[in-house]
């Protein structure tokens, strides 16, 4: 693992995972969001206790791709569901009930409607885990004491080693200009996950 | 009041010459002159016509009610901004009254069970006539209309006069007062529905009949209610005041409730067509036959499959000209959905046949409702920013 690991993560060989900036509050924690996006960094992310209004955009995060989950497998349920139940009552046991053809469809839309409920489900639910990377298990970043009040009351700004932008010394000055209160350097982890 | 501070005066009025209330009454007047004309003529046909408009009306209206009373209900604070359009919608009720008189002339032309010697050698009817008579027809008219009338004139009153007093304590009352005009809201709209549209063919019966033509009370009021949103935007009204959030949120609710119809209507359907018993399926097979099949076919796709694929995508619920689009088709949708209701059962050895009062009394009845909610929208501010959940509303966003 630790070969290709060091492949994808050129800029870990110093040891840095990255730095981790402690705000006073959502509204700090947006401006400095901004200023962040504006000096060009990618590979950043910020850490709130609750759904911070207005944070996507000053991240200019572009909107999920959750849906197309949703509704591609939402779509390829109900068909599943539907196709099962032709192939069950026209192919593998026909049965004639009270008089109807094989394939009466509108008594199997009901069935086919919950198998598109479930698929819609399942797709949110791999969707996310997909593109957030889910599950992680471990992250540099649980390395920091100060970061266990994410959870709590505190906002945090992190911008990881491997930006192409980043360089210690001067990515530490921009986060306190930008107003940070505390400023972390999050070690890469030994276990390399 | 900060919040209130924030919106300027000229966002929240329509300017006392806006020629809205008057374009709209001209219409009416022009489809209310074609429809007397054309009344002459057949008035069997035109009470038929005409309560199929008053229906319509009548729905969109009540929509505007339930918007309210939910509003109140759940103590939502996003939708303070544009609740004061649902009011006037909910507000043009005591003026829809009057609508229903050719109803109530056409009693004998639209109801089987009011002949008297029809009844006589009708078990079923007999069975049925303590409910369906007459006089009890009249009376209960009476209640719903006049218990609709009140509690729209009670709640936007209040509502308004909070717009000077910003006094809180008138929410508390309303939030109190909601819970019971919503149970009553859900009673009387599904007895009416039940006196007017499901007695036209009264050997017929569905118990998820209310359900059905609440939905489409639902979608038609939250599609005017965009439109109009819409309108009133494209003048510059409530540009600042009304933002692609709370268009999303309402085209969600639009979205939801499409499906909620399509999930009613069919849930309807499916149980008749699976037990096969012919009193129940004798409503579907007038549907299905006699050039009514189409019909029947292009309003499941037309209200539920058009606007299901295209609420989906977030930049349409977001934009205005897209969801000006899809409301002023589930408007259209809407009216065929109670067309549907009426007609077929209304010589159904014709068939199909669409005829010029249709559109007469939709002008009429359409004009006079619109023009009643531009009069509204003139006599008072086109949002409640005495509310105090205004602040809350003015920021909402969706997570």
């Amino acid at each position: 693992m630790s070969d290709t690991a060091n492949q994808d993560r050129p800029r870990r060989k110093d040891g840095i995972w990255g730095l981790l900036a402690r705000f006073a509050g959502p509204g700090d924690l947006i401006s400095a969001a901004r200023e962040v996006r504006e000096a060009g960094y990618t590979r950043w992310d910020t850490h709130t206790p609750f759904p911070v209004h207005g944070l996507e955009g000053a991240m200019g995060l572009s909107p999920s791709r959750v849906p197309v989950f949703v509704f591609l497998l939402g779509m390829g349920g109900a068909a599943a569901g539907m196709a099962l139940q032709w192939w069950v009552s026209t192919q593998a046991y026909p049965l004639v009930i009270s008089g109807k053809p094989f394939f009466s469809w509108p008594a199997f839309v009901p069935i086919m409607f919950e198998c598109g409920v479930l698929g819609g489900a399942l797709g949110a639910l791999g969707g996310f885990f997909a593109l957030a990377r889910l599950p992680r298990p471990h992250h540099e970043l649980f390395a920091s004491e100060s970061f266990e009040r994410v959870t709590d009351d505190c906002f945090f700004l992190s911008i990881e080693a491997e930006d192409p932008r980043f360089d210690a010394a001067a990515t530490a000055k921009l986060l306190e200009q930008v107003g940070a209160l505390e400023l972390e350097m999050i070690p890469t982890s030994e276990e390399g996950s | 009041m900060s919040a209130r501070a924030e919106i300027p005066v000229a966002e929240i009025t329509l300017p006392a010459g806006s020629r809205w209330p008057a374009i709209a009454f001209g219409i009416g007047a022009v489809g209310l002159i074609g429809s007397v004309i054309l009344a002459m003529g057949d008035p069997e046909r035109f009470y038929h016509s005409w309560l199929v408009s008053f229906a319509f009306v009548l729905s969109l209206a009540l929509g505007g009610m339930f918007f309210v009373l939910l509003q109140y209900l759940t103590r939502a604070g996003w939708s303070v901004v544009v609740r004061r359009v649902a009011e006037n919608m909910m507000g043009a009720l005591p003026w829809l009254v009057p609508l229903f008189l050719p109803v109530a002339l056409g009693l004998h032309d639209l109801y089987h069970w009011s002949h008297a010697e029809a009844v006589a050698h009708d078990e079923l009817l007999a069975h049925k006539s303590p409910w369906l008579n007459a006089t009890g027809f009249y009376l209960r008219a009476a209640l719903y209309l006049g218990s609709w009338a009140l509690l729209a004139i009670w709640f936007r009153r209040a509502s308004v006069a909070q717009d000077e007093s910003g006094d809180p304590a008138i929410t508390g009352r309303l939030q109190t007062r909601a819970a019971p005009a919503m149970v009553w809201f859900g009673v009387s709209l599904t007895l009416a529905s039940v006196d007017w549209l499901m007695s036209l063919e009264p050997h017929w019966y569905s118990t998820m009949f209310g359900v059905y033509y609440f939905s489409g009370c639902v979608v038609g009021s939250l599609a005017l209610l965009l439109a109009i949103l819409v309108r009133l935007q494209a003048d510059g009204l409530l540009t600042r005041t009304v933002t692609d959030e709370h268009f999303h949120d309402l085209s969600k609710l639009l979205f939801g409730f499409t499906c909620f119809w399509g999930y009613i209507a069919f849930s309807q359907f499916m149980l008749m067509w699976y037990g096969a018993i012919p009193e129940e399926t004798i409503w579907y097979a007038h549907r299905w036959t006699h050039g009514w099949r189409e019909v029947s076919i292009a309003l499941a796709v037309g209200h539920f499959g058009v606007p299901f694929f295209l609420l989906l995508p977030r930049a349409v619920k977001r934009g205005r000209a897209s969801i000006l689009a899809v409301s002023i088709w589930l408007l259209a949708m809407h009216w065929l959905d109670l067309y549907w209701l009426v007609m077929p059962g209304f010589r159904p050895e014709e068939g199909f046949a669409p005829h010029l009062l249709d559109l007469t009394c939709l002008l009429a009845a359409g004009g006079f409702l619109l023009g009643v909610i531009g009069v509204l929208s003139r006599r008072d501010r086109l949002a409640p920013v005495g509310d105090p959940r205004l602040a809350e509303s003015l920021s909402f966003e969706n997570v």
